[in-house]
């Protein structure tokens, strides 16, 4: 088992474990740092993929940017464990299940198909030398417009959240 | 002058219009004068129609208006078809139609302005579709009119709907009624498909090439129809129950023309049944058992109506019977003498209600000869005209259907004359205990007698003129050669067929014999029943034995009440209690049930939490994933 | 490594998103498990993005096929951070209005 095979291993069951966390912590404080942790269990896949740029942008936006502002958000409220009772165990129950049985039923649909394989180390598609040649050669639209999609988000945010 | 046929029926069905429309607004005055005067307006139409039609020669014509069906196979115009019979017909309905109109007018004067000219609304409704009946050139056109008439007679026997006995009858009468038009309308299906039309003038040459069967059956289907609507057994009950309806109804309806549909129906398809190898016998047989059968119901009734009511359906009886052994013109002849002396005799009885304050019961009656001497001198005319007594018209026309039955077989005479004889007796019954004899009723109404109006008393005159002259129009051979001016006024629409019967030449000699022996015993009859009922006292007793069972009307109608209305209510029943209620209601009211039900555990689904709904949304994908991946 | 084992850990993933979303209040926590969903997603296209590109080498040595699903994945985390400022905004406004963040709350679409 080489090293990449090791590192993709742990950062599986990081990824895994942390996520279940995220679900079942009580405090929702708890629940966002676990969260931080999947992100940077996937933003080491990206690595291990080779995919260097979007594992460093997915820290900075996902694991930085958002999750701090859920953080804020969570610290505004000043919400803790007690806020919610979980009554429903009829609920809980059901949500588990028909989750477990989505991930079951698309997991017996894919487990028989041609299996290929993903490249790991090498291919510098991922590099941001590359990555940006292509996006603003082809894609320097979307590019320009996903500006003014967060021009209007902020402003939505701001008028949303204005207190009247 | 045939150009202007369509006015004919136009104009009663405008007088319809207006008095129906505008019977909220119209005073009495007005729509009383207005359908009369239609109803004359078309009577003179009919006049000049009838004065071309009468010269030698006239061929039959047709009048077509418009196109009615047309399709690829089947084309029915609208079409009226003027020739001797319908011209015939057209100044009977007419004319008595205008006298009856004019009767009305008086007879019906107490009611409300609105009932008024919902009455004459009603009573041109009925010219125009009669007219319509015998104007039609195919049997399409003259189903119209049949039905119309059927609808117009259950309108006015329910005249006074506030009373449910009389919307009883006139349900009974329009039951009745259907039954007959269904074998009609079979019939006329049945010539669709033989024929591919429904015109007299297509049908009648083809009739020749036509197999028997089929013609039999056809020609029976008609007889079904006619049955109905001419009160023939086994359909006559409604007839004497229909007497609910004002007395100028009567009179025009139940005994002057729509009654008579039928046989005009089967006089204008004279060739069909004189081709058709049983009908004849059976239409005969039928009429001839009517005949009997009514008029033995007709000896012991006391309501002055229903005497006359049985009376009719007796006389219809025998106009059959004359249909059913070839004696066509002596139906008709019938047809046109019974329209005279029964519309008088049904007027006569009106006034004679209308003197007693509706009080129709017999009984109760007696002497009026001194306090009504318009009515008892016409009634008289009446009554000698109906027994046949010569010269009086009655003799002429029964007489001639009598020879006919003679000349097929002398069974058919003999039961046909005693048919004639007990009319002799119950009219003369009916006329010895109205008039004759001392005053049985109330003070009160002795009191209050007296003589009705001008506008009753004038048609009771002119129709007891006709009802003695009419006769004169067909005077049978034996009197005077070539002088039956209606024989030969009507020889070119029975031509064929008479063509095609045999001609049993009966002597003078036994002529003379039948008609003396016929008539002695109807005079004869006549003095016992003027002797035994003119000095009729109230007994209070019950009939008993044979007379009860006439006095019950044969208990037809209890037969007809076990025979066929009780299994059909217990059916009824049965349908009602089990298919209705436990299938068909269970199975809507189950299916109500279940969606009450299932929608009471839906709503469990629309929590409002959105939590929830992600669930169902959840569990449906996974389920579409299951039949999309593992459903193949 | 096989494709496989990429595509058992997105849906492993996703799926844990899903069973939060059903069985958690917090409008919070639902919002942190749709942001994660949106990550396992993200996860397999570039997993997709390596395997095209490795069986686009075997033919070309200069290819850039997979570029664009990695590309794709950049705009995803760009709307998702849009959503993420528009969603949290929303949040805040419904604690404001009924004093808690708890969906079941949320039941004014049965009326």
């Amino acid at each position: 088992m080489s090293i990449t095979e090791i590192l993709f291993w742990f950062l599986t069951a990081l990824a895994l474990l942390s996520a279940l966390m995220v679900v079942f912590s009580k405090n929702p404080v708890h629940s966002v740092l676990w969260l931080i942790a999947v992100f940077f269990a996937i933003s080491g896949h990206y690595i291990i993929l080779n995919a260097q740029f979007l594992a460093i942008v997915n820290l900075i936006v996902y694991a930085g940017a958002i999750m701090v502002l859920f953080l804020f958000v969570i610290m505004l409220m000043n919400l803790n464990a007690e806020t919610e009772p979980q009554k429903n165990r009829w609920l809980w129950w059901a949500g588990t299940i028909a989750g477990g049985s989505l991930m079951l039923v698309i997991i017996a649909a894919l487990k028989n198909t041609e299996n290929q394989m993903a490249q790991i180390k090498g291919g510098d598609i991922g590099l941001i030398q590359n990555l940006g040649k292509v996006l603003f050669n082809d894609y320097v639209l979307p590019f320009e417009i996903s500006s003014v999609l967060f021009l209007s988000a902020m402003v939505g945010a701001v008028v949303i959240g204005k207190k009247d | 002058m045939t150009k202007l046929t369509y006015l004919i029926p136009l104009f009663p069905l405008i007088g319809f219009l207006v008095n129906g429309l505008g019977r909220r607004v119209l005073p009495k005055s007005f729509s009383g004068a207005f359908g009369s005067l239609t109803v004359l307006a078309s009577f003179i139409l009919s006049v000049l129609i009838f004065m071309e039609v009468r010269v030698d020669g006239f061929t039959a014509q047709q009048i077509r208006l418009f196109s009615f069906i047309n399709t690829a196979s089947l084309n029915i115009p609208f079409a009226f078809q003027i020739d001797q019979l319908s011209s015939l017909f057209l100044l009977i309905i007419t004319g008595v139609g205008f006298l009856i109109h004019v009767y009305s007018t008086a007879y019906m004067s107490n009611e409300g302005s609105d009932h008024y000219a919902r009455y004459f609304a009603y009573l041109n409704l009925f010219v125009f579709s009669m007219l319509l009946l015998v104007l039609g050139a195919n049997y399409v056109i003259m189903f119209i009119g049949w039905e119309g008439v059927g609808l117009c007679s259950y309108l006015l026997i329910g005249y006074w709907f506030k009373n449910g006995d009389y919307n009883n009858a006139a349900k009974k009468a329009f039951v009745m009624n259907r039954i007959g038009d269904l074998g009609f309308l079979l019939a006329v299906f049945w010539m669709i498909g033989q024929f591919g039309t429904t015109n007299f003038s297509d049908i009648f040459p083809r009739a020749n090439d036509t197999a028997p069967a089929v013609l039999t059956g056809i020609t029976l289907l008609l007889f079904v129809g006619a049955t109905g609507k001419s009160a023939q057994i086994p359909l006559y009950t409604w007839l004497p129950d229909a007497m609910a309806g004002p007395t100028p109804v009567s009179a025009l309806i139940h005994a002057a023309t729509m009654v008579t549909a039928g046989i005009y129906m089967i006089a204008r398809s004279n060739i069909l049944y004189t081709l058709a190898p049983v009908t004849p016998s059976i239409v005969a047989v039928i009429g001839l058992a009517t005949s009997i059968l009514a008029a033995t119901i007709a000896i012991q009734q006391n309501d002055i109506k229903k005497v006359l009511a049985y009376s009719t359906v007796s006389q219809l009886g025998l106009m059959f019977l004359g249909l059913g052994v070839g004696a066509y013109t002596g139906a008709v002849f019938h047809v046109m003498t019974h329209a005279f002396f029964k519309a008088l005799l049904f007027l006569g009885a009106g006034s004679v209600i209308h003197a007693m304050h509706h009080e129709q019961d017999i009984r109760n009656m007696g002497g009026l000869k001194k306090h009504l001497p318009v009515t008892h001198l016409t009634f008289l005319i009446g009554c000698i005209a109906i027994a046949g007594i010569p010269p009086f018209s009655g003799f002429f026309s029964k007489d001639e259907i009598l020879m006919g039955a003679f000349a097929h077989s002398p069974v058919l005479y003999f039961i046909g004359t005693f048919s004639a004889l007990l009319t002799a007796f119950y009219m003369f019954r009916l006329y010895a205990m109205t008039f004759l004899g001392t005053f049985r009723g109330t003070h009160e109404q002795e009191h209050h007698l007296h003589e009705s109006p001008a506008a009753i008393t004038i048609p009771l005159v002119i129709l007891a003129l006709l009802a003695v002259v009419a006769g004169f129009l067909g005077i049978p051979e034996v009197f005077a050669k070539d002088a039956h001016w209606l024989q030969h006024f009507l020889a070119p629409v029975f031509a064929d067929s008479t063509a095609r019967q045999e001609a049993h030449a009966i002597s003078h000699n036994t002529e003379y014999a039948m008609m003396g022996g016929t008539v002695l015993a109807i005079l004869v009859i006549m003095f016992y029943a003027l002797k035994k009922f003119g000095a009729y006292t109230k007994t209070g007793e019950e009939a008993s034995g044979f007379a009860k069972l006439l006095a019950n009307k044969w208990y037809v109608d209890e037969i007809y009440e076990a025979v066929i209305s009780r299994p059909l209510r217990g059916l009824s029943v049965f349908f009602n209690n089990v298919i209705e209620r436990s299938a068909i209601d269970g199975i809507v009211n189950g299916t109500g049930k279940f969606i009450q039900y299932s929608s009471r555990q839906l709503r469990w689904l629309q929590s409002g939490q959105v939590g929830s709904y992600i669930l169902i949304m959840v569990v449906a994908t996974v389920v579409f994933f299951i039949i999309q991946i593992f459903g193949k | 490594m096989p494709i496989n084992y990429y595509i058992f850990l997105a849906v492993a993933l996703f799926s844990i998103g899903v069973m939060g979303v059903l069985t958690r209040r917090n409008a919070i926590i639902v919002f942190m498990c749709i942001e994660l969903m949106l990550n396992a997603v993200n996860l397999l296209l570039v997993a997709f993005s390596k395997m095209h590109h490795a069986t686009a080498l075997a033919g070309d040595a200069a290819t850039m096929v997979g570029a664009e699903a990695q590309l794709f994945v950049f705009f995803i985390m760009v709307v998702a951070a849009a959503e993420v400022s528009v969603g949290l905004a929303i949040i805040v406004m419904m604690y404001r209005n009924i004093h808690s963040v708890d969906i079941n709350f949320l039941n004014r679409l049965k009326h």
